[in-house]
C-alpha cells in the first residue's frame, strides 16, 4: 500500500548575529544606528537592573526574584512592537517591563510584595505579570481578539517558557488563536529549563517552533541570545498580525544563566560545564562586538551607558527604600468595584487589629 | 426562564455593543438547552461558536473582557466548569485586585447547574459555594423566568467579573409574564418571596420551586419564604432582620451540606443573631457524595417532605 502524503512541514531556524559578533549582513534587518544602539542600551538597563535586584533580594530588602540573566535579547520584541500593542509577560520578562516604560520603583515594589507597585501606569500598555506558568496565554489571545472585533490596530505579544508549553492553556490558547485568526504573537522564550526540569522532558518534539503548525500558523525558531534574529522574527509576526494574517509563534532559544530564582540552586540539576558553553554565547558580548567592529559603539560610550543606567538603577532602589509599608486596607480596596458590606466590615475588623 | 434569558441577551446585546456570547453550539445550534436560539441570526458576529475548551473559552473571555468586550461565556454544563477554575480563581477573580485597579475583567460566565432532569453524570452538579469562596467574584442564581432575565441584564452591566448558574430542573417549568420592557435587578440582594412571622426558609435556584409546594401544603405554620438570588456577596441584612421576627431557620439547598452556603449562612446567623434564635438552624441539603446518577438523585436532592419535616422540627421549639 502506497500512503499519500496529505501535510509537509519544515521548521525554519534564524540566526543572524553569531556568537563572536559576526552577522549574516543578508539577513540583517534594517536598523539605524539609534536603534541598534537602543537595542544594547536596553539589553544593559536589563542587565544591571537584574544584578541590582539580584543583590536587593540576597540582602532581604525585596523578596524572590527570577533572574534575566542571559536573557537579554528580549528586548529585541520591544523595539517590533507599536505604542498602541499590548504585552502580557510571565515573570522573567524585566526587560521587556523595563523597555516598555514601566518605572524601576513600581517594579521593585512588586518584586519586594508590596502590591501597590502592580498598577501599571496609563500609557504603560502591558499586562501585569503571570506567575502561574502559561495562564497568560488565553489572555493574550483573548486581548487580540478583542482588538480584532473593535477593529482597533493594536497586537498582543505573550511571553511564556518552554515549560509552559506543557500545559493546556498553551494548547487551548494556541488553538483559539488559530481558529479565529487573531493578531497575536506568541513569544517563546525557551531557556531550556522549567527549574530543574530540561526542555527534553516537557516535549518529545524537537523544537516548540513546530507545535504551531498544528494549530495551522507559522511557527519559526530564532536564536533567542541574537538580539536581531529576536527582533526580526517577531517584527515580522508583529507586521503579519497587524495586516490581518493571524498568529506566529517565535521560539527564542535562549538559556538561564541564573538559577530559577532566588529560592533555587541550579547546581542541583545541571553541570558548571553547560552554564559555561551558554554564557560564551552571551547575547550583550555579542552584540558589543558587533557595534564596536561596525564603530557604532565606542568604549567610552560604552561607559557612558553603563553609568547612565547604574546611576538610574541606583536612584530608583533609593526611591524605593523610601516608600512606607502599606495599610491594611490595601488588601480590600480593589477587590470589588464596590465593596460589599461583609468586606467591608472585615476592613475594619482589620484596621481596628493593626492598631493594637 | 430559557426563553427570559435569551430576552436578556438580546436586550444587553441591542444595548452595548460589546457584549459578545461565546461557548460551545451557543451558535446555529442556539444551545444545547436552546438559551441562545435563534440570537446568531440578529448577531451573526456576536454570537460565537467556539472550540470544545472551557478553559479556553473562559481564558479567552478573560482577554477579551481587558481588550473591551464584554463576554457572557456559556459554559455548556455544570460539570465542565472545573477545567477553567485555575482561570477563574487566579485571573478573572483578582484581575482588579492585582492590578490594583488597573485593569478590571467585566464578565459573565452563565451555566446551567443542578440535578432533576435525569441527566448523564457531571450533568447535574450544583457547586455554588465552591465558586462563592472565591474573592473577587460574584455568583448569582435566579429563581423565577422574572428573575432571569432581570439578574442576567445586571450581570452583563457589572464591572466584576459574575458566575450566573441556570437552574436547570426549572428551565422550562415555570411559566410567567415576563415583560418585554429593560428592567435590572440588584446583585447582592435578596428577595423576600413570601413574608412569614414563624419559620425562615432560605433558598435559592431550583429549591425555591419546591419550596413554594412546601408553602402551599404547610398548613398554619407561616413562613417566610426568602430567595437568596446572589450567593455571593451575600445579602445577609434580609437574612438577619427575618431571623430577629421569626427566630426560626431552615435552610434548603442541593450543593453538599458540608462546607456549603448553607454553613456560611448558619455562621452569619449565630454570630450576629444567637440571641434571636429560638431553635437550632436545619439544613435540607444535597449529601456530601458525588452528585448521583439519576436514579438515586431524587433521594438526594431537597424535596418537599424533607423541608416539611424540618420546618415542623423546628417549630418545636
Amino acid at each position: 500500500m502506497v500512503l499519500q502524503d496529505i501535510a509537509e512541514f519544515s521548521v525554519k531556524w534564524l540566526q543572524i548575529l553569531d556568537e563572536n559578533g559576526k552577522a549574516d549582513e543578508k539577513l540583517m534587518p534594517k536598523l539605524t544606528e539609534k536603534q541598534m544602539l537602543w537595542l544594547y542600551e536596553h539589553m544593559i538597563f536589563t542587565r544591571i537592573f537584574d544584578e541590582k535586584a539580584f543583590k536587593l533580594q540576597r540582602q532581604g530588602r525585596i523578596g524572590t526574584y527570577g533572574q534575566s540573566l542571559g536573557q537579554e535579547a528580549q528586548v529585541g520584541t520591544a523595539l517590533a512592537l507599536q505604542e498602541q500593542d499590548w504585552v502580557f509577560p510571565c515573570f522573567r520578562e524585566h526587560g521587556i517591563f523595563l523597555a516598555r516604560g514601566m518605572p524601576m520603583v513600581q517594579y521593585l515594589q512588586t518584586w519586594s510584595g508590596d502590591e501597590r507597585g502592580a498598577h501599571i501606569p496609563e500609557g504603560v500598555n502591558m499586562f501585569t505579570m503571570a506567575v502561574p506558568v502559561a495562564t497568560q496565554i488565553p489572555h493574550a489571545v483573548g486581548f487580540a481578539w478583542a482588538k480584532k472585533l473593535r477593529k482597533e490596530n493594536a497586537v498582543a505579544v505573550v511571553y511564556f517558557g518552554d515549560g509552559a508549553t506543557s500545559r493546556g492553556d498553551f494548547h487551548e490558547g494556541m488553538n483559539f488563536a488559530g481558529t479565529f485568526k487573531v493578531p497575536c504573537v506568541f513569544v517563546c522564550q525557551n531557556n531550556q529549563w522549567a527549574i530543574s526540569v530540561p526542555f527534553s522532558r516537557q516535549t518529545a518534539a524537537k523544537t516548540v517552533a513546530q507545535k504551531a503548525i498544528a494549530y495551522g500558523f507559522d511557527g519559526i525558531r530564532v536564536d533567542g541570545n541574537d538580539v536581531f534574529a529576536v527582533y526580526l522574527a517577531v517584527k515580522d509576526a508583529v507586521d503579519k498580525a497587524r495586516s490581518g494574517g493571524g498568529p506566529t509563534l517565535v521560539e527564542c532559544l535562549t538559556y538561564r544563566i541564573g538559577d530559577h530564582t532566588t529560592s533555587d540552586d541550579a547546581k542541583k540539576y545541571r553541570t558548571e560545564k553547560e552554564v559555561d558553553e551558554w554564557r560564551k554565547k552571551d547575547p550583550i558580548i555579542r552584540l558589543e562586538k558587533y557595534l564596536t567592529e561596525k564603530k557604532i559603539l565606542t568604549d567610552a560610550l560604552k561607559q557612558e551607558i553603563a553609568a547612565k543606567y547604574e546611576r538610574e538603577v541606583e536612584e530608583a532602589v533609593k526611591k524605593f527604600e523610601l516608600i512606607e509599608p502599606p495599610e491594611p486596607e490595601e488588601m480590600f480596596t480593589n477587590v470589588y468595584g464596590v465593596m460589599p458590606p461583609e468586606l467591608e466590615r472585615q476592613m475594619k475588623e482589620a484596621k481596628g487589629n493593626a492598631k493594637q | 426562564m430559557v426563553q427570559a434569558i435569551n430576552a436578556a441577551l438580546r436586550q444587553e446585546m441591542e444595548r452595548d455593543e460589546s457584549v459578545i456570547v461565546l461557548g460551545e453550539d451557543v451558535g446555529v445550534d442556539g444551545g444545547v438547552f436552546r438559551v441562545t436560539d435563534g440570537l446568531i441570526k440578529d448577531f451573526p458576529d456576536r454570537i460565537i461558536d467556539t472550540p470544545l475548551a472551557e478553559l479556553g473559552i473562559i481564558g479567552t473571555s478573560i482577554g477579551l473582557a481587558l481588550g473591551g468586550m464584554k463576554p457572557v461565556a456559556e459554559i455548556q454544563f455544570d460539570g465542565f466548569v472545573y477545567s477553567g477554575l485555575d482561570q477563574m480563581i487566579s485571573h478573572m477573580s483578582r484581575i482588579r485586585n492585582r492590578s490594583r485597579g488597573r485593569y478590571k475583567c467585566p464578565m459573565v460566565v452563565r451555566f446551567p447547574y443542578g440535578g432533576g432532569i435525569k441527566a448523564l453524570e457531571h450533568h447535574s452538579e450544583a457547586m455554588e459555594a465552591l465558586f462563592a469562596h472565591i474573592p473577587g467574584l460574584k455568583v448569582v442564581i435566579p429563581s423565577t423566568p422574572y428573575d432571569a432575565k432581570g439578574l442576567l441584564a445586571s450581570a452583563i452591566r457589572d464591572p466584576d467579573p459574575v458566575i450566573f448558574m441556570e437552574p436547570k430542573r426549572v428551565y422550562r417549568a415555570i411559566k410567567e409574564d415576563v415583560p418585554e420592557e429593560e428592567y435590572t435587578i440588584e446583585i447582592g440582594k435578596a428577595n423576600i418571596h413570601k413574608e412569614g412571622s414563624d419559620v425562615t426558609l432560605i433558598a435559592w435556584g431550583s429549591a425555591v420551586k419546591m419550596s413554594l409546594d412546601v408553602l402551599d401544603k404547610i398548613g398554619d405554620i407561616s413562613v417566610e419564604l426568602i430567595d437568596l438570588r446572589t450567593i455571593s456577596p451575600m445579602d445577609t441584612e434580609t437574612i438577619l432582620n427575618s431571623v430577629r421576627k421569626t427566630g426560626r431557620v431552615v435552610i434548603a439547598h442541593e450543593e453538599p451540606q458540608s462546607f456549603g452556603t448553607g454553613a456560611e449562612i448558619m455562621a452569619r446567623i449565630t454570630e450576629r443573631e444567637l440571641l434571636s434564635l429560638k431553635a437550632p438552624i436545619k439544613r435540607v441539603t444535597g449529601y456530601d457524595v458525588p452528585t448521583p446518577y439519576p436514579k438515586l438523585e431524587n433521594y438526594y436532592l431537597p424535596n418537599v417532605s424533607r423541608v416539611t419535616k424540618a420546618i415542623q422540627e423546628v417549630m418545636k421549639f
